[in-house]
């Protein structure tokens, strides 16, 4: 089978208007009779669910939190991209899509990009009418800020909680369709796989995960909105509950899967402090604004802070090391994240690491506060203002910035990041990879569709930082509703789709056998156990920085680990409770394959782009080196029955109006 | 750390429940209470701590584990996520208790908050409140006003702002000696009651939440303050005066 | 009634209201009650034209019944709120801390509320009943003759022990005032009545300590500028009307 990504013919700019224009319609009457099925209550999903059942298609939303609202989206902090050019500092809808592409270092599709810089300004206006707390200035208008890889001030907020606002909008919005009765919601429901009658997408089997029954739903198309497959690590900044089931299933039932290898680690997190630790902290990028990062500049120093026999504070100026600032003097602090998070990995494996464990680099915020405290010193007419009031007055601007993150910081350290450097250190954030979608963001299953963070459409090798929400409700609210049109025109005349057909059957079977052989196993290791030996292996081979040989083992040792969790793995309780264990299982089941994909495809790509650093291509200053003319192309992998036996097939980027450059932020 | 625990055990909702106590040991400060409970868990898995009443591993919801989700919901000595302030349980750490310590984790306590199974409850209630009116009726459109349209006071937003980070996760009923859901309704009435498009509603949606949150069995508010204190987005109770005022508008301008 | 109270936050409106009118009455009430401590016969004659006064001018009559009608609904209403929140929270905490979140007086206003609810009666049967249908001594001028209800010395003037009234001369010269002052001098005599008052007015200074700024909130009064005041306010309030209230009858017994 080809992948065929039906991007629409003419300009650029024309493309998605054409494409709409010339998109077929289900009238009202028919959409009435027509079920969609959303799983995942995320940006994408809630505001999916939303718009098509205010559109007014019956929608099934699935959701395996206790309610809607709590979907990681949630956790989004810094902010949401819009090219509004409020600030008239020459942003646009090209610049946007030019700095999106850039900083995917050009392996996303252009078409697909530029529609998501064109509805951008859409999602503020829709969100703003939705009651969603933007922060203002004193005019009463829109506020915004800068992040990572642009050069502009783009980005939307609400102080250090967008994407929690903008999912409570969404919700709020889902929350609407189902007091109208034209959403059902299922809360503490999973899908557990994807039924296909006669090739298509007709609905799901899902596990009621308070009672533990299995359950059938039918439906016309099945969009998955179900994130992304950054828990494959065990540790990072996702939810406990994140997982990549739903897209493995879809996998597996036929949806290629794309660009696994993309994983996007995110510089600035509070470092990993033992064994037991069970997730990882962001700590929002908007710090690298006023943050330094550094590490000491000589060994022995960096040992001294490691046994904890040197204070940071200490360690004198020209004993420091500003590496971002030294090494990329154009952007300094604010490099892309890809690029950040390699930089202090280099630093780390140098030696000069300074936490217990030798992963961490300090981020420091006492220039800030001394630039600003003289700064207000001035604004108050304070002449000759003493040390301790500068510090006193510039703790106060830095608190009203960032208070709630350095609040954050200190509860989870005990480390006070007014008086001491805060260490930070990278960890798995995002995924740009996921199931493979056309310009309809259709898989390649037709009738399913994927959107959010679970496809892998817009953010090429690595997402700019406030582009995740972006994208979700770019997807939800104004793309999918809009193509799912395409394919559901002619299902008008399908009627209700039956579950009582021998395709629910045998999926329903599958996947109660899986379970009763998880329950049954009377292993010895608990599933968390295999779940941190995977991540270990994902983090060590499959993470910053790969290499062939080290993917190669890894394989390997996935696949063993694989053998070994479906003969040792310990489930207790039953199947037909509420058993977290049973349904963690699962997922880690799922990671044990995917992993193993991922690995696969990282080994395919013989170049570094983005989040995908293969340390035998870089420069010989260290930096990532594509390989346009052989690269450049999306991997998208066809489930055969081993992930290691994936078939690949590859979707050539054409870049029409956009020149392939190494990517420069020096 | 060596640690006593006392846990709500409950095997489901008509189920009986009592106090069942573990011991964990090698608990580090560092630790977030529920990676302690998550060393609990997997003692209990592979028999390294006695598995009282073969109850399993305990159960008890939990999500992001960065304190904004909303979803973890433990009653620890005696308080809506334990003895910190501003924290969730996810947030809250091990160096806030001592050495020896005996810990009491119940789960959330309300009739609108029926218990699924150990600290596990169904806090559905809140989303049928939101339901019947914690939203603004405006479809999707790409034609909606311009977002700079309508200038918003910045107090205002801020206002909104601070009030729309609940999140959810009922700690304020679980406080409040009375069950009572007051700080997160008003919370949402005052969030959409401040901004020029939530005006056009106002009056519907505070009637319409409050009757469904009289429906689903919380308590009155007596104003004690406790779920402000409790409240891990600090929350403040004058939303709730916010909301007293906009219902007793509502009352006497409406049907 | 029902439609006075079908909802929480109308339960609450009530609650302040009635709450509020009381504290404006106990304001009148202490006023009043302080002449008990004017010295002498200008004292008592005082205070026994204002007992005149405050049982038969109409303006007051109507004032009364505001009371009773705001005493009976507020304790209605406090039953009713009470009920309803004891059943939001079927089950309770094994271990609660509730003191880390609130002040006593705000968990307790059902109980302090009962205590104030016996003393009411207590004080009504005590005073009020006595003196509009119980035995009381007459007041007498300093030189021994009765006088009237409207205050006048009636000279050699005989009072009818049956029908209170006062004749002179086979005439009636008007009803005969009654000293409750002496009444009241007398029962403050009686330690243990001297002490329920005292405990009583402890009561009402701890249900007013968190009643006072509470009804405000209720009745949607919340702002960063007025309720710090208010609640200082609330606080002198619930300390200096108990305290009036109590000292009087201290004194008396004392003198």
């Amino acid at each position: 089978m080809s992948l065929n990504s039906r991007i629409p013919e003419g300009p650029l700019d024309k493309k998605w208007q054409n494409h709409k224009n010339n998109i077929k319609l289900v009238n009202p009457a028919n959409k009435r009779n027509i079920d969609v099925i959303v799983v995942g209550t995320g940006l994408a999903g809630a505001s999916a669910a939303a718009s098509l059942a205010e559109m007014g298609y019956n929608v099934k939303s699935f959701c395996f939190q206790d309610s809607p609202r709590r979907a990681h989206s949630i956790a989004a902090q810094g902010g949401i991209n819009a090219a509004k050019n409020y600030q008239n500092d020459g942003d646009s809808v090209y610049r946007l899509f030019y700095d999106t592409v850039k900083g995917g270092d050009y392996r996303s599709r252009e078409a697909n990009v530029y529609r998501l810089a064109e509805v951008s300004t859409n999602i503020i206006d829709q969100c703003v009418a939705q009651g969603v707390p933007f922060a203002r200035d004193y005019g009463g208008l829109l506020d915004n800020r800068s992040f990572g890889g642009v050069q502009v001030s783009r980005t939307f907020y609400a102080k250090g909680q967008t994407g929690q606002q903008l999912l409570l909008g969404a919700y709020s919005a889902l929350s609407r369709q189902i007091s109208k009765g034209k959403v059902k919601l299922y809360n503490r429901h999973e899908m557990m796989e994807v039924v296909k009658v006669d090739g298509k997408a007709r609905g799901i089997i899902a596990k009621n995960l308070v009672t533990g029954e299995i359950e059938r739903h039918g439906g016309h198309a099945v969009v998955l909105a179900s994130g992304g497959y950054g828990n494959v690590f065990f540790l990072s900044t996702n939810a406990m509950g994140s997982n990549g089931s739903a897209a493995w299933k879809a996998h597996r039932k036929g949806a290629h899967f794309a660009n696994p290898c993309y994983t996007q680690i995110h510089p600035t997190c509070i470092p990993v402090s033992g064994d037991y630790q069970s997730k990882l902290t962001l700590m929002s990028e908007s710090l690298r604004n006023d943050g330094r990062i550094w590490v000491p500049k000589k060994k022995e120093d960096a040992e001294a802070v490691r046994k904890g026999t040197l204070k940071p504070t200490e360690i004198a100026e020209e004993n420091r090391d500003y590496y971002l600032e030294r090494r990329y003097p154009s952007f300094g602090n604010l490099v892309p994240r890809d690029v950040a998070s390699r930089a202090a990995k280099e630093r780390c494996d140098a030696g000069f690491g300074v936490n217990k464990t030798g992963e961490a680099v300090f981020l420091d915020f006492s220039s800030a506060i001394e630039r600003y405290g003289n700064e207000e010193a001035n604004v108050q007419g304070i002449d000759n203002p003493s040390k301790a009031k500068i510090k006193d007055l510039g703790e106060k601007v830095v608190e009203a910035k960032y208070g709630n993150l350095f609040q954050m910081y200190e509860k989870i350290t005990g480390d006070n990041p007014y008086y001491t450097p805060m260490k930070i250190y990278p960890a798995v954030h995002y995924t740009m990879g996921g199931i493979w979608v056309d310009y309809n963001l259709m898989t390649s299953v037709p009738g399913l569709y994927a959107a959010g963070e679970a496809n892998f459409s817009d953010h090429g090798a690595n997402r700019l930082g406030a582009s995740a929400l972006m994208q979700g409700l770019a997807d939800g609210y104004f793309v999918l509703p809009y193509t799912i049109g395409d394919y559901l025109a002619d299902d008008i005349r399908t009627g209700a789709i039956d579950t009582n057909t021998k395709e629910f059957e045998e999926a329903e079977k599958e996947v109660k056998e899986r379970i009763d052989k998880l329950i049954n196993n009377n292993g010895k290791y608990s599933v968390d156990q295999f779940h941190k030996r995977l991540g270990k292996i994902m983090w060590n081979k499959c993470g910053m920085a790969r290499n062939a040989e080290g993917l190669k083992e890894a394989i390997k040792e996935i696949r063993e680990l694989r053998e070994e969790f479906w003969k040792d793995v310990k489930v207790p309780g039953k199947a037909d409770q509420y058993n977290p264990e049973l349904d963690k299982a699962g997922r880690v089941a799922d990671f044990l394959e995917l992993g193993e994909l991922m690995c696969v495809d990282a080994l395919n790509r013989e170049e570094s782009a983005g989040g995908h650093f293969r340390e035998e291509y870089q420069t010989e200053e260290g930096e990532a080196k594509r390989d346009d003319d052989n690269y450049r192309y999306v991997a998208a992998w066809e489930y055969t029955g081993e992930p290691s036996e994936a078939k690949l097939h590859k979707e050539e980027l054409i870049f029409d109006n956009i020149e392939l450059k190494t990517r420069s932020y020096k | 750390m060596k640690l006593t625990l006392k846990i709500w055990r409950q095997n489901g909702p008509e189920e009986k429940g009592e106090m069942v106590d573990y011991q964990v040991s090698d608990i580090s400060e560092d630790m977030s209470f529920l990676e302690m409970i998550d060393v609990l868990n997997e003692g209990i898995i592979d028999g390294s701590i006695d598995d009282k009443g073969n109850y399993g591993p305990v159960a008890f919801d939990h999500d992001c584990r960065e304190g904004i989700c909303g979803m973890c919901s433990m009653y620890i000595n005696g308080e809506a996520h334990g003895p910190g302030r501003g924290v969730t349980t996810c947030q809250l750490h091990m160096r806030e208790f001592n050495d020896g310590e005996t810990i009491y984790i119940e789960p959330w306590r309300s009739k609108a908050f029926p218990i699924v199974k150990d600290l596990v409850t169904d806090r559905s209630s809140f989303d049928r409140i939101m339901q019947a009116g914690g939203y603004v009726s405006v479809n999707t459109s790409g034609n909606t006003q311009d977002g700079n349209a309508i200038p918003i006071p910045k107090e205002n937003a801020d206002w909104a702002f601070d009030a729309a980070t609940c999140i959810g996760c009922g700690a304020c009923v679980a406080s409040c000696k009375n069950s009572s859901a007051m700080l997160f309704v008003s919370a949402k009435v005052t969030q959409l009651s401040l901004l020029p498009q939530g005006d056009v509603e106002r009056n519907r949606r505070v009637k319409n939440m409050v009757k469904q949150m009289d429906e689903e069995g919380f308590g009155n508010c007596t104003n004690t303050g406790a779920c402000e204190v409790e409240c891990p987005k600090g929350i403040s109770l004058k939303n709730i005066a916010r909301m007293n005022q906009e219902y007793l508008k509502a009352s006497f301008t409406t049907e | 009634m029902s439609g006075f109270l079908n909802r929480s936050l109308v339960k609450k409106y009530w609650m302040a209201a009635t709450g509020l009118f009381l504290c404006l009455f106990l304001v009148g009430h202490v006023s009043g009650n302080l002449q008990l401590l004017i010295p002498g016969y200008e004292g008592k004659l005082q205070f026994n034209e204002y007992a005149v006064f405050m049982t038969t001018n109409p303006a007051v009559k109507v004032l009364s019944y505001v009371t009773y009608f705001s005493i009976l609904f507020h304790v209605i209403d406090g039953i009713l709120l009470t009920r309803a929140n004891k059943k939001a929270r079927p089950q309770g905490y094994v271990y609660n801390k509730p003191q880390r979140n609130s002040i006593w007086s705000s968990r307790n206003m059902g109980i302090l509320g009962t205590i104030i609810l016996v003393f009411i009666v207590f004080h009504m049967q005590d005073f009020w009943y006595e003196y509009k249908f119980g035995e009381i001594p007459y007041m007498v001028s300093e030189q021994g003759h009765p006088i009237t209800k409207s205050g006048e010395v009636v000279v050699d003037g005989v009072i009818n022990s049956e029908s209170a009234k006062v004749m002179k001369n086979g005439e009636v010269a008007g009803l005969a005032m009654k000293d409750l002052h002496e009444e009241v001098m007398e029962a403050f005599q009686v330690p243990w009545i001297v002490i329920v008052y005292v405990i009583s007015m402890i009561a009402i200074a701890f249900h007013l300590w968190h009643g006072f700024s509470s009804a405000f909130q209720s009745i949607g009064i919340n702002h960063d500028k007025y309720t710090p005041i208010i609640k200082k306010a609330g606080y002198a309030f619930a300390v200096v009307i108990p305290l009036l209230f109590a000292i009087i009858p201290v004194i008396i017994y004392l003198k």
